[in-house]
């Protein structure tokens, strides 16, 4: 295992002296990360994402629990687990802002005691996948965001590290920037060089990249499956849009349907069904045997659908 | 095979640094200049009266002026509170998350900049001044600037080591800039820039030389100059270079400690 916990917990003690009190942060987190796997690690604002990704990098200590990285204490082997690891902080630059980008790949070459040749290797390659060539001499400060989060997963990589961790990567991009880095990343882990674990806002970002998806909510795993089990589990309907030739009255009564939604005066109704009851074809029979179609549409339930309901079934009471 | 250690780089990234911002360097030398005309010109009149005011002639305080105007740069006697930022924003994490010594990977970037303050902030005003004004120069002009070298390298690392201890005290403050003014304020004085610490009355000077400020500016100014008792004012200079590169490390751990232990 690249990642292994055990009723991981932090707590934080916060307000002012006298009316201390304490916040649990992470509260038992059970995760084992195999090598090569991507993982997407995935939660609401405060859900605790931050909080263990930095206890994974040694720079926080676990209040509880069993936690072991590369088959390292983080925490108290933290310098040698930074030579196995590499960290890419959206809001954060590991980069030399003064320097031209080139200068900073040359210091974590020293830093990290990579030999010449296998940096050059490396290095080459993100140049060429990334497009780094055009920007190589310009320094970090002047580097637009896209430019510049290409030159943070270079720096990443550099160093070959076992695990990659991504907190919010692609967080401002544009979409041509993010399509880049994805595109990359995926190419990377499908190669089995680098396990990696990746944090987000932007779900496309986890359906491009990940096969398994870990919810965390109030610093509990909420869910920890692939994505297609989560859809098919929170999920719910798929939904078929119609488009009829004349406005008709909804289409009430279908066998399978769960709910109809009328747009456009009738001429176009949503209807939600599940899998589990019916398929879209027998339901497209079904209404084509009612009304006269002019298209049909089969919409899959989105990964925005499965997060809220994860996020809405698991809220406080 | 590794390669070597990634500290000569790390100097060599400080050099550079520096050297991307050539017109601030220029402009700090124009300030620097521009306020030893002054300085040298106050001191000038004082040693006129007598001809020589404790050891210093009018080629002396020329001397121990430019040098001094130079050797601020040198050994950034005000410090710009990088690491005390960078501790405030949480970039720390990243400068701690690297597989290096972080109290010598930023000496080494430190020894980089002084190395370029050397060329662009301290040789220009000593050439001015020796040029254009009355200047001592080292009577054994060999083992005089190698020991200067020593000398310099030594204050920059006292420098370095208090600068580095007040920037720390942000993970306790949250925000070291009342520390750092103060420091900035008292730091000229004390360390021997705004008049020679010879000038000072005898007591006042056993007591500065119980602290480590005259090691960051006086002491290479005296090596240049020749005084006397240079062996002791070295041993100085290297006891607080030890010292406060040990304490720095004790309170880093710490600090480190903290963070890791209490969040933030």
């Amino acid at each position: 295992m690249i990642v292994e916990t055990r009723g991981l917990r932090r707590e934080f003690r916060v307000g002012r002296i006298g009316r201390r009190r304490t916040v649990v942060a992470v509260d038992g987190i059970d995760l084992n990360i195999a090598p090569g796997e991507a993982v997407g690690f995935l939660g609401p604002n405060g859900a605790g994402k931050s909080t263990t990704i930095k206890m994974l990098t040694g720079i926080l200590v676990p209040t509880a629990g069993e936690l072991r990285v590369c088959d390292l204490d983080p925490v108290r082997s933290r310098r040698e687990l930074a030579r196995r690891l590499g960290v890419v902080f959206g809001q954060r630059s590991q980069l030399w802002w003064d320097l031209p980008l080139r200068e900073s790949f040359t210091l974590l070459r020293a830093i990290h005691r990579v030999e010449p040749g296998a940096h050059r290797e490396r290095l080459d390659r993100c140049i060429d996948v990334l497009g780094l060539a055009e920007f190589l001499d310009v320094p970090v400060r002047q580097l637009s965001l896209g430019q510049r989060m290409r030159g943070e997963v270079t720096a990443a990589l550099l160093h070959a590290p076992d695990l990659l961790v991504l907190d919010e990567p692609t967080v401002g991009l544009d979409l041509v920037s993010k399509e880049r880095l994805r595109v990359f990343l995926q190419e990377v882990n499908a190669a089995g060089e680098v396990t990696v674990l990746l944090t987000t806002h932007d779900l496309a970002d986890v359906e491009r990249l990940c096969r398994r998806l870990v919810v965390i909510d109030h610093g509990t795993v909420v869910a920890d499956d692939s994505l297609t089990a989560l859809r098919s589990t929170f999920g719910g309907a798929r939904e078929l849009v119609v488009e009829l030739v004349a406005p008709a009255g909804p289409l009430d009564g279908l066998p399978g349907v769960r709910s109809v939604c009328v747009e456009a005066d009738g001429l176009r109704q949503r209807l939600a069904f599940s899998p589990a009851d019916t398929t879209a074809a027998a339901l497209i029979a079904a209404v084509a045997a009612r009304v006269d179609l002019r298209d049909v549409t089969v919409v899959e339930p989105s990964i925005e659908d499965v997060i809220r309901t994860l996020y809405a079934t698991r809220a406080p009471s | 095979m590794l390669s070597a250690s990634p500290y000569p780089a790390l100097v060599r990234a400080g050099y550079r640094r520096r050297s991307v911002y050539l017109t601030a360097s220029l402009a700090g030398l124009f300030t620097n200049t521009v306020f030893g005309l002054l300085r040298v010109a106050v001191l000038l009149a004082v040693v006129a009266q007598t001809g020589s005011t404790a050891g210093y002639d009018a080629g002396g305080v020329s001397a121990f002026v430019w040098l001094g105007q130079g050797l601020i740069a040198v050994v950034m006697l005000w410090g710009d509170g990088e690491l005390s930022d960078r501790v405030r924003s949480g970039d720390i994490a990243i400068d701690l998350s690297r597989p290096w010594d972080l109290q010598l990977a930023l000496l080494a970037g430190d020894l980089g900049r002084a190395g370029h303050a050397v060329l662009f902030r301290l040789a220009p005003p000593v050439a001015f001044g020796a040029l254009l004004l009355p200047f001592r120069w080292p009577d054994d002009p060999v083992p005089t600037l190698l020991l200067f070298t020593a000398s310099t390298v030594l204050a920059v690392v006292v420098s370095f080591s208090l600068r580095f201890l007040l920037d720390l005290s942000s993970f306790w403050l949250l925000d070291s800039r009342g520390v750092r003014s103060v420091y900035n304020g008292l730091g000229g004085v004390l360390a021997g820039l705004t008049v020679p610490l010879a000038f000072f009355p005898d007591a006042l000077r056993g007591l500065l030389y119980a602290t480590p400020f005259p090691a960051i500016l006086q002491t290479p100014i005296d090596v240049f100059t020749e005084r006397d008792g240079l062996a002791e004012l070295l041993a100085h200079q290297l006891l607080w270079a030890v010292a406060l590169l040990a304490l720095g490390r004790l309170v880093l751990a710490r600090a480190t400690r903290k963070l890791v232990v209490q969040g933030g």
